[in-house]
Order: C-alpha cells, then structure tokens, then sequence
C-alpha cells in the first residue's frame, strides 16, 4: 500500500481520522506521518501570553511609558514589561491607559461581566445598572400607562445621574 | 489535622464518581484574589508578605464555615510533604519552589484548598469529583462571598478583580476539567481535538498543570479569557466544550471496540497483567497502563475488574512522596521502582 499523501512511499503509519463524524482510515509513510503531526502539534501549541505581550512596546497611545511608576508600590512600567507581572492592584490605576489595550488584546474584550466583591457591590450596581435597570422600569410603565409611577422613576433616575457626576467629579 | 492524615482518605478527585467519571475524573474550580493596595508577592517584601499571610489566616479563622480547614504554613513542611500536596493537586509546583510567607489551607474533605502568596495574595480552589463545574462555583463562589466581608479584594469595575498577571484579571477564575481519552488517543484524533481546543482559546495541559506534559492519555482543559464573561458564562462555554469532548472519545471507544476489539482486549490485559506481575515499574509506565485499565473496566473487557475508585487511587499512591509517605523514609529512584510495583501487586491481590 502507498502513502495517501506522497502516493511514493510505502504506508507504514495508519491514522483514523473522524471527519463529520465518519471515520476515516488514512495511510501513510513516515515522512508524511510526521509533517502531518507536526502540522497538528503547531496548531495547537498553548497560547503563550507573552508572544501576545511582546509587542506591546509599540506606541500605544501615551508616550512617556518609560517615567510611569505606580505611586503606591513604586512599579514603573519598564519593570512591568521586564518581568510581566504587575506590582499591586493599584498598578491597573497607574499604567491605566496602557493596560486598557493590553488587557484587550489577551481577553478579547474590554468590560469586566462578572461577580463583585460584597462590600462593593451596592455602589458598583447602583453605578452600573442602576440607571438602566431604572430606565427600563420607565419603559414599562410608560408602556402601561402607569405616568405617575413614570414620573416617579425619571425623577430617581436624574437624582442618580447627578448623584453620580459629583462622584466622578470627586474622584 | 496533620499531613499524614490524608494518607488514608481519598481525595475528592480521586473518588471516581459523578457524572460522566468514566472520561471526566474531576473538574476544578479556581478564583484569583488580592488584598487592595497590597503589594503581589513576587513584588512584597519579607514583612509585607507576612502581614498577608497572617491577615488571610486570621479571615479565615473567623469564619466558622472553615473549622475544618487547616494553615500548612511552608516553611514547616519538607520537601517530601511538599511533593505530596502537589501530588494531591493541592498546591501548584510553583507554589513549592519558595516557601517564605506561602502557605496551604486546606480542609479535611480536600474538596477546599487556598494557596497563600502563590503568584496573587489568594488562589482559592475547590475541587468535585466527575463532571461537575457548577457544582464547583457554588461552593467556592460562597467561600469568595466569606472571605471578601473579611478582606478588602483589589477590584475595579470595569476590570474585574486585579491580579499580578494580567491574564488572570476580570474574574480571576479559570475553570478546569480533567479528562481520561485513551481512545483519541489509541485513534490519533487527539491532536485534531486538541488543535480545535487551542483555536477556541482553551489550554490543555497536562496531569500537573502549568507546563507538564499530558502523560497516561489524561488531559486537562481550562480557560483562558477570564474578562469581559460572567463565570457562568464561562464555565458554560467549558462545559460546551467539554460535552463535544466526552462524545468524541465515546465514539472513538465504539469504533475500536467494533473494529480493533481483539487489539483492545489484548493491550487492556497485558497492561493488567504487567501490573499483576512485575517486580520494577516505573511511575511513568504504571500511568500508562493504569490508564490502559481504566479503559478495559469502562468497556467491560477486563476479567474481575477492580472499581475506579481503586485505580483511581493507585494513580495517586504510586507516586514518588505518596510512596515514600507510605514507607515512611526517603527512597531512591531505584527503591520507589521496587515498592511500587509491590504495592500494585498487593493492592491487585485483594481486589
Ligand atoms: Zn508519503
Ligand atoms: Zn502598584
């Protein structure tokens, strides 16, 4: 029997494969054997972190990476880079706008979606979803006619809007 | 509680129950914290790191709900000891490389296990026995909640929970399944199958997590993205995965039991009977056929099989600290070979 692949050699390797859920026999000499798994092993090498993170020397949007130091644990960016761990927790603080991309590029995606810690968890939500929870009650009521409790929600909402702007401001 | 005491009980992962325990031997549930303003222990210095260590201590101390957990605080506990708890998959290998400020809390069912000053402050982990992601979040999603009235966690609401490396950040969690694929692997579908789990951004690795090689057809899968999903979203995505895998492996059983089914028995029972009969064995080649085993006994094709908890047990005992944990004294390479095939012949024996 000659080799699937080369159609040269002789078959001494014999693989099934399970496409669409049929089997399949394939046949074939070493040589092809090997390019085969080697072609799979490539595939699926774990995505290394740091491959991603090596180009973050490019620019990103700020400049002087090189002078940032977080204030609390005295990281600066450079050691970040050199050893690919961050100091403390308020280093995201710190290296924000260069850590936004990053954390992009490793998650796909920006906005954290899950749990928050118990003790934040009031003003996270009240800052969050707050809002639009309450817009959506609005929704209902306006839908149902019900325009004294419509009126009521506007009002919490625009209380909360404020409530939450002298906050930024604060911050 | 002592060390020793967990010779004699089997760990959770180990118990051979669950759903889907014929492919699946456990699933893991892990959760990465931080103090606020705290610096991560690669980064803290000698004072820094105790004051973590004995808050988190004390946090748990508090807590009723952990009276059945105990500290192992590192610098106390020997090498062999060390290996022992990694090879129980209660610590990571990293975590016993260093052991100033490091420690292990762990309760007695060894379903809770909280590595202190590992790569961030707390790696929370609870593991189940089978198939059982979700049952897994509840319990250490409750611990997380116990903890956090206690300590102040590094947190930002749009990133999640921060953590020293920033692939962990958002929910520092990462799920993980252990899974038994002897037959994609007897069939060579495993690399397709894992070519297809790294194109969807989960990472394989192997019996002992970060950069181990998988050995004895056991692989285990775990995300990657940990941002921007909510961790049932996330472990639903695993177990999506995970139920395509399950289905892929019994189809591959079908195929070689229809197929190559004189192939099959003949490698199941010679592996049965190396083990029944050898005098030197080496960790390596007891996985191996162990896993071989494992497989006849699923399938029904090995005479007088032994229950998985057993062979699930044996892959633990036989290993190094287990072993000479076992004997009680140091042993060599070449002695660990001799008493580990006397100790699969005996437990083989009374089965
Ligand atoms: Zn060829
Ligand atoms: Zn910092």
């Amino acid at each position: 029997m000659l080799c699937d692949i080369c159609g040269k050699n002789p078959a001494t390797v014999h693989l099934t494969e399970i496409v669409n859920e049929e089997m399949t026999e394939l046949h074939l000499c070493e040589t092809c054997a090997q390019a085969k798994s080697q072609q799979m092993e490539q595939q699926f090498g774990l995505s290394d972190l740091l491959a991603g993170m090596a180009d973050f020397d490019k620019p990103v949007s700020g400049e002087e990476t090189i002078s940032s130091q977080c204030p609390n644990c005295k990281l600066t960016y450079t050691d970040f880079k050199k050893i690919g761990r961050l100091g403390c927790g308020e280093c995201y603080t710190a290296f924000r706008k260069y850590l936004g991309p990053l954390l992009k590029r490793i998650h796909g995606s920006g906005e954290h979606a899950g749990k928050v810690p118990i003790k934040l968890a009031k003003t996270i939500s009240r800052k969050k979803a707050g809002t639009e929870e309450l817009r959506l009650k609005l929704q209902k009521a306006i839908e149902t006619e019900a325009f004294e409790e419509a009126a009521r929600i506007r009002d919490q909402i625009k209380e909360l809007e404020k409530k939450q702007q002298d906050e930024n401001a604060a911050e | 509680m002592q060390l020793n005491d967990f010779l004699n009980h089997t760990s959770e992962w180990l118990k051979g129950t669950g759903p889907h325990s014929d492919i699946v031997i456990s699933s893991r549930i892990r959760l990465a914290r931080n103090l606020a303003k705290a610096s991560f222990p690669h980064w803290a210095d000698k004072l820094q790191g105790k004051v973590v260590l004995e808050a988190i201590e004390a946090a748990v101390k508090k807590n009723n709900y952990f009276k059945n957990t105990a500290s192992f605080r590192l610098d106390d506990v020997d090498a062999v000891d060390k290996q022992f708890l990694v090879e129980r998959h209660l610590m990571s290998m990293e975590h016993a490389q260093k052991s100033e400020n490091k420690a292990v809390i762990i309760d007695t069912d060894e379903v809770i296990a909280i590595m202190v000053n590992e790569e961030d402050h707390l790696r929370i982990q609870v593991m189940q026995s089978g198939f059982n992601l979700f049952e897994a979040w509840g319990i250490i999603n409750n611990i997380d909640d116990l903890l956090s009235k206690e300590l102040s966690f590094a947190f930002l609401p749009e990133w999640g929970y921060l953590t020293a490396c920033p692939t962990n950040a958002g929910t520092g969690m990462r799920g993980s399944v252990m899974l038994h694929l002897p037959a994609l692997v007897m069939t060579r579908q495993i690399n397709r199958v894992l070519a297809a789990i790294a194109k969807l951004s989960f990472a394989t690795r192997g019996l002992y997590g970060e950069g181990t090689q998988a050995s004895g057809n056991f692989f285990q899968i775990s995300n990657q993205v940990a941002l921007g999903h909510s961790e049932e979203e996330i472990i639903e995505n695993i177990n999506g995965l995970i139920r395509q895998i399950i289905e892929q492996e019994n189809q591959a059983r079908q195929a070689l039991l229809s197929k190559n089914r004189a192939l099959l028995e003949d490698r199941v029972n010679r592996s049965f009977g190396i083990l029944k009969s050898a005098y030197i064995i080496s960790s390596d080649e007891t996985i191996e056929l162990l896993s071989m085993v494992r497989l006849g006994c699923d399938l029904g094709i090995v005479n007088k099989c032994m229950d998985r908890r057993t062979i699930n047990e044996l892959f633990l005992i036989t290993q190094p600290a287990h072993l000479q944990k076992i004997e009680n004294k140091k042993l060599t390479s070449q002695e660990r070979d001799v008493k580990r095939a006397e100790l699969i012949r005996t437990k083989l024996k009374i089965q």
